[in-house]
């Protein structure tokens, strides 16, 4: 019930400040169109307290589950660069900083750097077999570049937390990793715990505030300018908005790099890390089908954006040989059913 | 008076996928009193909520398998490993509501619309507009005559009960 609630109160901050659930009308070029009222402030100020206790609820729970399996720790787990955006002091910031991106072995590779930029950092690679794109950080090339985005990058790339319980929390996770990193695709979990410890102190932080509740709500726009970047740390991880406009406003290019893009070659490394550990023979067992959605699903990917119609495959796994002849295929339906279709 | 809820799921950037959200927003502006529409791109498990405030409730989700135009059934708790994803089946979101709730949840109805194309971008096909009409006609006969005795009655004709 704690989950559940802490989920419906994410639900109820977004209808707040957006005006509804979904598809909110509220965002405006430059700013807002409806402040928050004091009557919304005070609904979500009377549940405050409690999100904060499951929050921290949450994150024990994780970690308990995490470090009680010795199992978890080397499941699905690579060693990957990590990418996330820090705050000018190195903290933990979702919003606006520098992009960071340190090695498996915690090298800075670079910091601060305005995201802007990014074009002269990241690349994208295109293969034949997807319609997913492999970016890559440009100065390690594309065999090595790869990398991770996330709540496991940002909680294992900053310097701290602003907030102190998640800053405890925080520095709990990186003692597990033994003054390395935490690599632990299952650890993801965990890390996400974490923000949302971070979330809850920065909302509650932010209701006491009585700014939040003004009517300054649209900045000033500025020299208008043709082009634009915008980047974020979204909960999977970080978010690229590049556009260009032409002379009356209209988008003539638009190119995102969204955080599951990012982590396309980790999730195929994952994929073949468990593939290594539990496929014998030429048999995909259902055994091995959810072991490989536990990893895909770590990563919390937005493959979601696909329709969600009743009756559509959500996961197929195909087994081919080094000729490319089908060997094997595992189809799992909607409803949890499993169908082998060779 | 009863209380409904009318759930619409789907995206509506997905040509057919925005059948039930499409629906949702025709009932909405009728204001019917007693029927509260929400809609959403998925089913999540935060939506039991939402059940708990209602004393029937109806699902709308676009189906690219069930007969045409549409079919209208009666749904029950059942687990499944939807409740892991971004988007759980209705069957167990019911389920989801007996785990936090301890008792069962309203009745529950689903009613499927034919669609053709869930392509990103694409607009709604014409036959899915016509499927659309027809189930609104439907949902708004189910408004107005709330009873369970009624709902169960058109279950026999699965959804060709509008005359």
């Amino acid at each position: 019930m704690k989950g559940v609630k802490l989920r419906k109160y994410g639900q109820q901050i977004i209808a707040a400040i957006t005006g509804k659930r979904i598809h909110g009308t509220a965002t405006v070029p430059g700013g807002m169109n409806k402040p928050l009222t004091v009557v919304e402030r005070d609904a979500l100020l009377a549940d405050i307290k409690n999100i904060l206790g499951w929050s921290q609820d949450a994150v024990a729970l994780n970690e308990q589950i995490h470090t009680s399996h010795p199992e978890h720790y080397r499941f699905a787990t690579i060693r990957s660069n990590f990418l996330s955006m820090v705050g000018g002091g190195g903290e933990l910031e979702l919003y606006h900083g520098g992009l960071r991106a340190r090695s498996a072995t915690g090298a800075m590779i670079f910091d601060q750097f305005d995201y802007r930029g990014f074009q002269d950092i990241l690349r994208e690679e295109v293969r034949p077999w997807s319609y997913m794109k492999f970016p890559y950080l440009i100065e390690l090339g594309k065999e090595q570049g790869w990398y991770r985005v996330g709540p496991l990058a940002r909680v294992n790339n900053c310097d701290f937390i602003s907030t102190p319980l998640a800053e405890a929390a925080r520095k709990h996770f990186r003692e597990f990793g033994q003054g390395g990193f935490v690599q632990d695709t299952l650890a993801y979990h965990w890390a996400r715990m974490i923000e949302i410890l971070h979330c809850a102190e920065s909302i509650q932080a932010l209701l006491h505030d009585p700014d939040i509740t003004g009517t300054d709500l649209v900045a000033d726009l500025g020299e208008k300018r043709s082009v634009g970047v915008g980047v974020i740390e979204a909960p999977r991880g970080t978010l690229f908005h590049h556009y260009q406009i032409d002379g009356q406003g209209l988008i003539v290019k638009a190119n995102l790099i969204v955080s599951t893009t990012s982590n396309n070659q980790a999730m195929n490394e994952s994929v073949r890390s468990v593939a290594n550990e539990y496929l014998e023979g030429h048999e995909i067992t259902e055994g091995l089908l959810n072991h490989l959605e536990v990893a895909v699903r770590a990563y919390d990917p937005c493959l979601s954006c696909a329709t969600h119609a009743l009756g559509k495959m959500p996961l197929q796994v195909e087994l081919l040989d080094a000729d490319g002849t089908l060997l094997d295929r595992l189809t799992k339906g909607s409803n949890g059913a499993i169908e082998r279709t060779v | 008076m009863v209380k409904l809820l009318l759930f619409g799921y789907g995206n509506p950037g997905r040509g057919d996928d925005t059948l039930g959200p499409e629906l949702i927003g025709r009932i909405a502006q009728l204001h019917l009193a007693g029927v509260e529409c929400q809609n959403d791109m998925q089913l999540q498990v935060e939506h039991v909520t939402d059940l708990a405030a209602c004393d029937r409730v109806l699902f709308i989700d676009a189906d690219m398998s069930c007969a045409e135009p549409c079919d209208f059934s009666e749904i029950f708790a059942e687990k499944d490993g939807s409740y892991t994803s971004h988007a759980m089946s209705p069957t167990a979101l019911l389920y989801a509501y007996r785990q936090v709730y301890g008792k069962d949840a309203p009745p529950a109805f689903l009613l499927r619309i034919r669609g053709y194309d869930f392509a990103l971008g694409d607009p709604l096909t014409e036959q899915a507009a016509v499927n659309l009409d027809t189930a609104t006609k439907l949902v708004h006969e189910l408004c107005m005559d709330a009873s369970l005795q009624r709902w169960r009655r058109c279950l026999v004709n699965k959804g060709d009960s509008v005359e």
